[in-house]
């Protein structure tokens, strides 16, 4: 059977971009604390760049693929602050999200989310705030923005568009290998 | 090409060009009647489609607001998007798996053959098998039915072998990829299938047949047939007498036109259909028009369907190659089972990774979820696809609040599932799940029904005036020249995939109006 590679072909232009834009060149050279990984929340105009890290983490633990490194859900979940800059209910939507998420982790593990060291309680954390609206949307939202990545479809072996390629007439359409005998 | 003046009130308008309004376009074209289609939707040609699932649903699906209650799940996952279908020229041809099944000899008469079910509203058809085949063998030769007039079925691709083999392990009979309107060889001028995998989202290679570059261009190259699209119907007139006289439309600007008519067929999809009826209401017809029954948008059908996808240690790459070209048709027959009359078809089925994610289990979240994407590549599908009970209260009514932008009630759906509609669903995932069980799937998931994609039965055919809207040839029984030419006229709904039926009806309904013309009845 043809299979697909479903190595990873992306770059790490999302977190390079970020420290170019961001991030003072001395303060990269003389802050170990400020590592490039986190340079991309610093982007953000109208959410806090604590909400955006918080917002990254939720959605990992909403759509947990060990197989996918965090600039997949970075791409997914970064939308989100120009929408909130566009609208401010979007804005306090996410803040006031995030802001109940945190305070919730506190009550109960007294740290914010993102610092609730196993996925297992954050799970927990989130499954009390399911049917609010925040979960709803941020969840709605990225069941697209996660999944709909071009990037993404090779890592599940999904090989999208394929009439530039002449279909799969001569690309493995039947070439199914391993049944028995019908 | 044929441009009618708006006030040329000798042409029939025929509102819809999928299945039944383009077929009865080009039917009518050809025997030199006078034709405009309105088509709500652009007109989109096959090198504009794209392989993308959520990009090709923004350029084709019917989106404008729709309402939704009932105990459906739909309604709750999806409540502004009942139904899948296409608003563009071609309609839901644009969209369809290409599956060309006839009914059974007993779905035709339904009430007969199970007698009477609680809250069910069964009725015979007004037609048997026996007089449809005829137009069903015209319909097979015109959309190039495999497996009929001497063409050959489509080779079955990754996802119809998992299902071949599991069907044969488990026994079922009749195993094979299909009786599809999709070219296993040239033919009628299209070119045969690529197996490019994306039947939903408009057939680039037009190996699929669909009425936007079948039905519509042979018509329109008769100089009788005119398509106008971005032209969305708002009402029908009618005079003193009873006649409809023509079709208020919404042109590509937005401004309301009238286009006269002799005839006005109504072929919108079985949504919009009863709600241009009932949008059309006026004082001699205060209920909607062709609604003396009442009738009109009631019985809501849109099939007992439910997907099982299946995970294997291997690959399958099910997304390779036609959707649907591979059904067993085994549990078809109205066999005596456990809890429920009707049959179900398991058809193939596969989504990309967009669309997976969206409808495996919409609202699910965390690793139980992710863990059935992280399998998709050895994911195997099939779709299940029986008859649902036509129910009085499963209706298409006038939302009292939601408008259009032209200022009309939108169409709001509902819909509970009938006792027999449960029941034969869990056999049928349980059947769905034993076929890949057989070749070793190491765990299947019963997927819920998407938004409709069959939707039917809402202005249906009967042979008494109390017990439906239109006739035996789709003519309402309340107005003689205002006809019916969708899925909406079914009586009942069968097993099957309705568009052979839908096509082979139109058919027939053009050699009738034709007919009636001729002899000055209409």
């Amino acid at each position: 059977m043809r299979e697909i590679d479903r190595r990873s072909k992306q770059s790490r232009r999302v977190f390079l971009k970020g420290a170019a834009t961001a991030v003072p060149v001395v303060a990269v050279a003389t802050s170990i604390a400020t590592s490039i990984g986190d340079a991309w929340a610093d982007d953000a105009t109208t959410l806090s760049p604590a909400t955006m890290k918080t917002l990254l983490k939720v959605a990992r633990d909403i759509y947990p693929h060990d197989v996918l490194g965090d600039s997949y859900y970075i791409t997914a979940i970064k939308p989100w602050d120009g929408k909130a800059a566009k609208d401010p209910a979007v804005k306090s939507l996410i803040s006031d999200g995030i802001a109940r998420l945190d305070q919730n982790a506190r009550d109960r593990h007294k740290v914010p989310y993102v610092e609730v060291p196993w996925e297992a309680d954050r799970v927990v954390l989130l499954k009390e705030i399911e049917q609010s609206d925040f979960f709803q949307k941020v969840r709605g939202d990225l069941v697209v923005s996660l999944y709909n990545q071009k990037e993404v479809w090779p890592r599940f072996g999904y090989e999208g568009s394929s009439a530039e390629h002449g279909g799969y007439i001569n690309r493995g359409f039947a070439d199914i290998d391993w049944l028995p005998k019908a | 090409m044929a441009k009618f003046d708006l006030n040329d009130s000798s042409v029939v308008v025929i509102v819809g060009s999928g299945a039944g309004g383009g077929t009865l376009g080009n039917e009518l074209a050809q025997k030199g009647v006078k034709v405009v289609i309105l088509e709500a939707g652009p007109r989109i040609e096959n090198q504009d489609f794209v392989n993308d699932e959520w990009e090709s649903f923004s350029q084709l699906a019917w989106s404008d607001a729709r309402t939704t209650s009932g105990t459906w799940r739909v309604a709750k996952d999806f409540p502004n998007l009942p139904a899948w279908i296409v608003k563009a020229v071609g309609g839901s041809t644009v969209h369809w798996a290409g599956a060309s099944l006839r009914f059974d000899e007993h779905e035709f008469r339904v009430k007969s053959t199970y007698g009477n079910i609680p809250s069910a509203n069964l009725l015979d058809w007004p037609i048997t098998l026996a007089e449809m085949e005829p137009w069903y063998a015209k319909a097979e030769n015109k959309m190039g039915v495999t497996r009929t007039n001497g063409i050959p079925g489509l080779p079955g691709n990754n996802n119809f072998k998992v299902l071949e083999a599991g069907a044969k392990k488990l026994g079922y009979k009749t195993v094979h990829t299909g009786n599809m309107a999709i070219n296993s060889q040239p033919r009628d001028g299209r070119g045969s299938c690529q197996q490019i995998g994306f039947c939903f989202q408009g057939c680039k290679s037009g190996a699929k047949w669909s009425t936007l570059y079948t039905e519509i261009p042979k018509g329109e190259a008769t100089g009788n047939l005119e398509v106008r699209p971005s032209s969305m119907a708002v009402k029908i007139e009618h005079d003193s007498s009873g006649k409809v006289t023509g079709v208020v439309y919404a042109d590509e600007s937005g401004a309301m036109q009238r286009q006269k008519a002799r005839i006005v067929a109504v072929a919108g999809n079985s949504i919009e259909s009863p709600r241009l009826l009932l949008n059309s209401a006026s004082t001699m017809f205060p209920d909607g028009l062709a609604n003396s029954s009442g009738q009109v948008g009631r019985n809501y059908m849109r099939h007992m369907t439910g997907s099982v996808y299946a995970v294997f240690e291997k690959s399958v790459h099910m997304y390779r190659g036609t959707t649907m070209a591979g059904i067993i048709r085994d549990e078809a027959a109205n066999n005596p089972k456990p809890g429920f009359v009707g049959g179900y078809e398991m058809e193939t089925l596969s989504i990309g990774l967009p669309f997976m994610a969206a409808f495996l289990n919409p609202g699910a979240w965390g690793r139980s979820f992710t863990s059935a994407l992280d399998g998709y590549p050895r994911m195997a599908g099939m779709w299940l696809v029986g008859e649902d009970m036509p129910q009085e209260t499963n209706r298409i009514t006038l939302d009292p609040v939601v408008k259009d932008k032209f200022g009309q009630p939108v169409a709001s759906v509902h819909f509970d599932d009938h006792p027999n509609d449960v029941a034969m669903r869990a056999h049928a995932y349980k059947q769905g799940a034993a076929v890949y069980d057989a070749v070793g799937a190491t765990v299947t998931y019963p997927t819920p029904p998407y938004p409709s994609t069959h939707n039917l039965g809402t202005n249906r055919m009967s042979e008494k005036p109390r017990d439906g809207v239109v006739n035996k040839f789709g003519q309402s029984h309340d107005i003689k020249n205002l006809f019916v030419s969708d899925g909406s006229q079914f009586t009942s709904g069968a097993a099957c995939n309705p568009t052979l039926t839908i096509v082979a009806l139109a058919i027939r309904q053009a050699d009738y109006i034709a007919g009636a013309m001729q002899k000055k009845e209409i």
